[in-house]
């Protein structure tokens, strides 16, 4: 069952892997999915790093400055959201808020043969719902990663500074984060984004084409949807990391 | 696929059987439709008439037998891309986040064949002819069952088909409406000899336009001839099926 779904997502990929020469005249589709991606999910992006930042320096803050670790506060903060809180929390955010909607969008034309339609008019569903969607996800995730990085830093600069047991100044939390934070550990964060992003992108896409029967199969399949989504998300995040931080030895 | 090209194309279907699970729907159909024949199915709810047109056009493989397009499966890639075909479904099937414009303009639209000006006036043309003028900004979901159905037929329109399947094209719609699409079946037969698949249960539609008529039931064909030649058989369910009428019981006093 596992294999058997895992080598249909395979397929689909592969499929719209080979359909990206035909992006140039997709690239309106593109565009619409791009900016819906992007409205849907910028602001929740930044509320949630905002958070992400200050829960991690609240946690972190005490116990180092009681260590005499302050100067290093900045470092760890910055290296921990942008390495792997931010890439993975905001991937499982956009699986909930765009793999639902991508998943419930193409099930419900599977359902209604809007995509049987399309079959009959010679229009490859891969390259008229699949190839946009995934393309414009795996450009967008990335790009609010570098919100969620900047919000996330600030949010825990903001902690540091105004809670009594850190007492950080912006100054230093931020002179400290230099320091540490090289762009090579950005860029980890947005290689792993970006291959969080085709996973959602796939798997959603996936469970959508596949519905069948009516509302309850596309309440199940966006169910499935973000659950594949996550689970897939946490278990390439282990392996990735393991091989990129092998690459940057 | 150029406009120009209007070769009408034959239809052989041999001992085509499906089920669903364990339900047979068909229980091998065979029948021939000739290049630029009108070919009307007619038979009771739940025989198998959409299922066979989806076998037709491509969206479902048979379980045993073969459906043959000029020769070829109907559901390979070559049929697609060798000939224009066009389904009209029984739900319309319109794409709901389009507009009524894009949904009839989306096969120019996506296979390139036209500037987007002359698409507007294509789809102008068509929506006039199935009497929606000027519904190109409105969605789907604003339209009645009959609208959606008109517009999904302006759809398979402007494809130029030459291979076109009607699912109860007029089932929705009002008499002169009805009228106004079986003119259409026929004027698209007489512009580009077109071969046309009719599943309806509108008797007047289906011996207004047919060159042929078949009758299936409970997923065998039970007869297939000329109308005059359904007309005269004795079959019993078939007699029934073409005469009966609308008779309100006398109550008893
Ligand atoms: N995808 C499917 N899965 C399971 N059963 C199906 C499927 N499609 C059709 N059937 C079954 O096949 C039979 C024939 O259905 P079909 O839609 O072809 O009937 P029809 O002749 O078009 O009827 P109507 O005139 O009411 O449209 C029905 O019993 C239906 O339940
Ligand atoms: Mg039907």
């Amino acid at each position: 069952m596992i294999f058997r779904d895992l080598g249909q997502l395979l397929i689909l990929f592969w499929r719209t892997l080979q359909a990206l020469p035909l992006l140039w005249r997709h690239r309106r589709k593109v565009a619409e999915q791009f900016f819906e991606i992007g409205n849907a999910s910028l602001l929740m992006v930044c509320i949630l790093s905002l958070f992400i930042g200050g829960v991690l320096a609240l946690e972190t803050g005490p116990v180092m400055v009681e260590r005499g670790l302050s100067n290093f506060l900045g470092g760890i903060v910055g290296l921990a959201v942008c390495r792997q809180l931010a890439p993975a929390l905001m991937a499982v955010l956009i699986a909930g808020r765009i793999g639902s909607a991508m998943a419930a969008e193409i099930g419900s034309m599977a359902v209604y043969q809007e995509i049987d339609a399309l079959r009959t008019m010679n229009i490859n569903p891969t390259h008229y719902l699949v190839l946009p969607r995934l393309v414009a996800i795996s450009i967008a995730l990335p790009m609010l990663l570098i919100f969620a990085d900047l919000v996330g830093w600030l949010g825990g600069a903001m902690v540091c500074a105004t809670n009594q047991q850190i007492a950080i100044g912006f100054n230093s939390f931020f002179t400290n984060l230099r320091e540490v934070v090289e762009v090579q550990d950005i860029v980890h964060g947005l290689i792993k984004s970006f291959a969080f992003a085709i996973a959602i992108g796939t798997v959603s896409c996936h469970q959508g084409l596949k519905t069948i029967g009516g509302p309850r199969g596309i309440g199940r399949s966006v169910t499935k949807a973000v659950v594949n989504s996550i689970i897939m998300i946490l278990v390439l995040d282990y392996f990735l990391t393991h091989l990129l931080v092998q690459l940057e030895k | 696929m150029n406009a120009a090209n209007h070769q009408s194309v034959r239809v052989e279907v041999r001992s085509l059987r499906k089920s669903f699970g364990d339900q047979e729907v068909l229980h091998g159909v065979s029948f021939n439709v000739e290049p630029g024949e009108i070919f009307v199915l007619m038979g009771p709810s739940g025989s198998g008439k959409s299922v066979l047109l989806k076998h037709i056009i491509g969206l479902e493989e048979p379980d045993a037998g073969e459906i043959l397009i000029e020769g070829q499966p109907a559901h390979s890639a070559a049929v697609r891309d060798k000939f224009r075909m066009a389904m009209v479904f029984q739900s319309g099937a319109l794409l709901n986040s389009l507009t009524v414009g894009e949904n009839v303009g989306l096969y120019l639209a996506e296979h390139q064949l036209k500037s987007p000006a002359e698409i507007d006036r294509v789809v102008a043309e068509k929506l006039e002819l199935v009497g929606l003028k000027g519904a190109e900004q409105k969605i789907p979901g604003e339209l009645s069952g009959g609208m959606k159905k008109r517009v999904a037929i302006a759809r398979a329109l402007v494809i130029e088909p030459q291979l076109i399947l009607y699912d109860e094209p007029t089932s929705e719609l009002d008499p002169l409406m009805a009228i106004t699409i079986g003119e259409e079946i026929l004027s698209l037969k007489a512009r580009t000899r077109a071969t046309s698949i009719v599943v309806t249960h509108d008797r007047d539609l289906a011996f207004g336009v047919a060159d042929r008529v078949a009758l299936i039931a409970e997923g065998n064909i039970l007869l297939v001839g000329t109308p005059a030649e359904v007309k005269k058989s004795t079959h019993p369910l078939i007699q029934k099926f073409l005469t009966a009428d609308f008779k309100p019981k006398q109550e008893p006093t």
